[in-house]
């Protein structure tokens, strides 16, 4: 799932599925989706650093997974396509 | 008949509004990118329908946008307008913008000052400014926060920098000023190709000679109480300079205080603040077609972003400085705390000058009879981050 600016810059709906081949991490997921979606290249992941966003969140099955490794799997839930990977903007005004 | 294309970057989209030579009735086109900080929008001179946008956001990042029909569709470059691209690796990283830390640049800096006098490492936030060549609509050049110069050659697709402007040794004496180090005037000379003058707040001016392999700062007779050496090579706080096409070399410029001209392509500047209520501001702008009439809008101090008394003033200048007059007519006279950031003020090139001017409070403003008289264009739209004018056939 897509925060909503990146639903519109990607113009796709709010959620996009992915195959993505073993292991299935935050890494390989994010490196399918801007495959697939190259608009979406630096703003999730900083286009040299490859560090998330810092205002960007990761969650899935009800756990926080922002700080997890990039290269944790993901759970096995979301692997099979049970749930989804949530990409999350953090709160904040403006 | 000609028509004026008037590009607004705001704060939440960016807005397009479209007249005849009139400049009398409006098409409002927007919000473009709703939403997206839009720094700033130029289009480019070699082919008007060529309009580069930056888009930024605290959350995700600096985008790149183009349009290639004068802003009715837009795309980021290397990716195909329209529709998502066939899955594949991307042929372009539009926004990325690398600092080149090669051995062969010499000397590839790693830090600046920070707000406390430490050292603190380069990072790219956010692309402030974007100037298209005069002659080639995929060349294209980008000043940037942390302050350093990029360029296009593909039409935006892929951006380097040019390191030779943070090789220039000065850079650990560079600083942010309180919107960030950015590098936010960009000025090509018609005259010399190989001639660009940039300006950075808080480090000043500096000009190449050799299309951008080496700079030198040009920052004499600059006067800035707030560094240890008021008259140091490097620190100032250099808001805004112009210069008008048809008379290269003359340069005029809006320093964090003082109103400044030089008559030598930077090499010295002279104060021409005059009888100005205040001399700090952000914008300026000279008419087209008369090269010694300048425009400013006074800002109250460094402490107080507003216009002074509650009235919004456009003075101009037609003595080159130092003799100014306050322009009222059709402005907010009472009640009004706007400011004006540096890079929303543009002119047009009909006869008579069109003077534009966008500000915090989302007002586009426009004089059709070179600042004589005012009226809003649109009165509503979120804070005005940059406008940038557009003469068409």
């Amino acid at each position: 799932m897509l925060p909503q600016h990146l639903r519109t810059l990607a113009k796709v709906g709010n959620e996009v599925e992915l195959e993505v081949e073993a292991p299935v991490t935050q890494r390989s997921v994010l490196d399918a989706l801007e495959a697939r979606y190259p608009m979406l290249r630096g703003t999730i992941r900083d286009q040299v650093t490859q560090q998330r966003r810092p205002f960007l969140r990761f969650f899935a099955c009800e756990e926080d997974l922002t700080h997890e490794a990039p290269d944790a799997p993901l759970p096995a839930a979301v692997a099979s396509g049970a749930e989804p990977l949530i990409i999350l903007g953090a709160i904040a005004g403006g | 008949m000609s028509k004026v294309r008037v590009l607004v970057g705001t704060r939440k989209g960016a807005f397009i509004l479209e007249s005849d030579g009139k400049r009398e009735k409006w098409d409002v086109s927007g919000p473009h990118f709703a939403g997206w900080e839009m720094y700033h929008l130029k289009g480019s001179p070699a082919d008007p329908s060529r309009i580069y946008a930056s888009q930024s956001s605290g959350w995700f990042g600096q985008l790149i946008q183009r349009s290639d029909d004068g802003g009715k569709t837009w795309h980021q470059p290397g990716t195909p307008p329209g529709e998502p691209p066939a899955p594949g690796p991307p042929k372009a990283a539009s926004n990325k913008f690398a600092y080149d830390a090669s051995a062969e640049t010499g000397k590839p800096l790693t830090t600046h000052q920070w707000y406390d006098g430490t050292q603190h490492p380069w990072e790219f936030k956010r692309v402030w400014h974007l100037e298209p060549s005069l002659s080639d609509p995929d060349t294209v050049y980008a000043g940037v926060e942390d302050a350093a110069l990029f360029r296009s050659t593909d039409g935006g697709e892929n951006w380097h920098e040019l390191p030779g402007l943070r090789g220039h040794g000065t850079g650990p004496k560079w600083q942010p000023g309180a919107g960030g180090m950015c590098l936010h005037t960009i000025i090509l000379d018609s005259s010399d190709p190989q001639r660009i003058y940039i300006a950075i707040s808080a480090a000043g001016a500096f000009r190449t000679d050799d299309g951008g392999k080496t700079w030198k700062p040009i920052n004499k007779g600059l006067y800035s109480q707030y560094i240890p050496d008021p008259r140091a090579e490097i620190g100032h706080c250099v808001h805004h300079v112009a210069m008008n096409p048809k008379r290269p070399g003359v340069l005029f410029m809006q320093k964090h205080w003082d109103v400044m001209r030089s008559n030598d392509a930077g090499d010295s500047w002279q104060e021409v603040s005059g009888n100005l209520p205040t001399d700090f501001g952000f914008v300026i702008d000279i008419h087209a077609h008369e090269p010694e009439t300048i425009y400013v809008v006074p800002i109250k101090s460094d402490s107080e972003h507003f216009v002074p008394d509650g009235k919004l003033r456009v003075f101009r200048s037609r003595t080159g400085g130092n003799e100014w007059e306050a322009m009222t007519k059709g402005l907010p006279q009472s009640n009004c705390y706007v400011n004006v950031l540096r890079d929303a003020m543009a002119v047009d090139s009909l006869d008579k000058c069109g003077v534009y001017f966008g500000t915090s409070g989302g007002q586009v403003y426009a004089s059709a009879d070179a600042g004589d008289s005012w009226a809003p264009i649109v009165r509503d739209l979120p804070a005005v981050l940059s406008v940038e004018v557009q003469t068409l056939p």
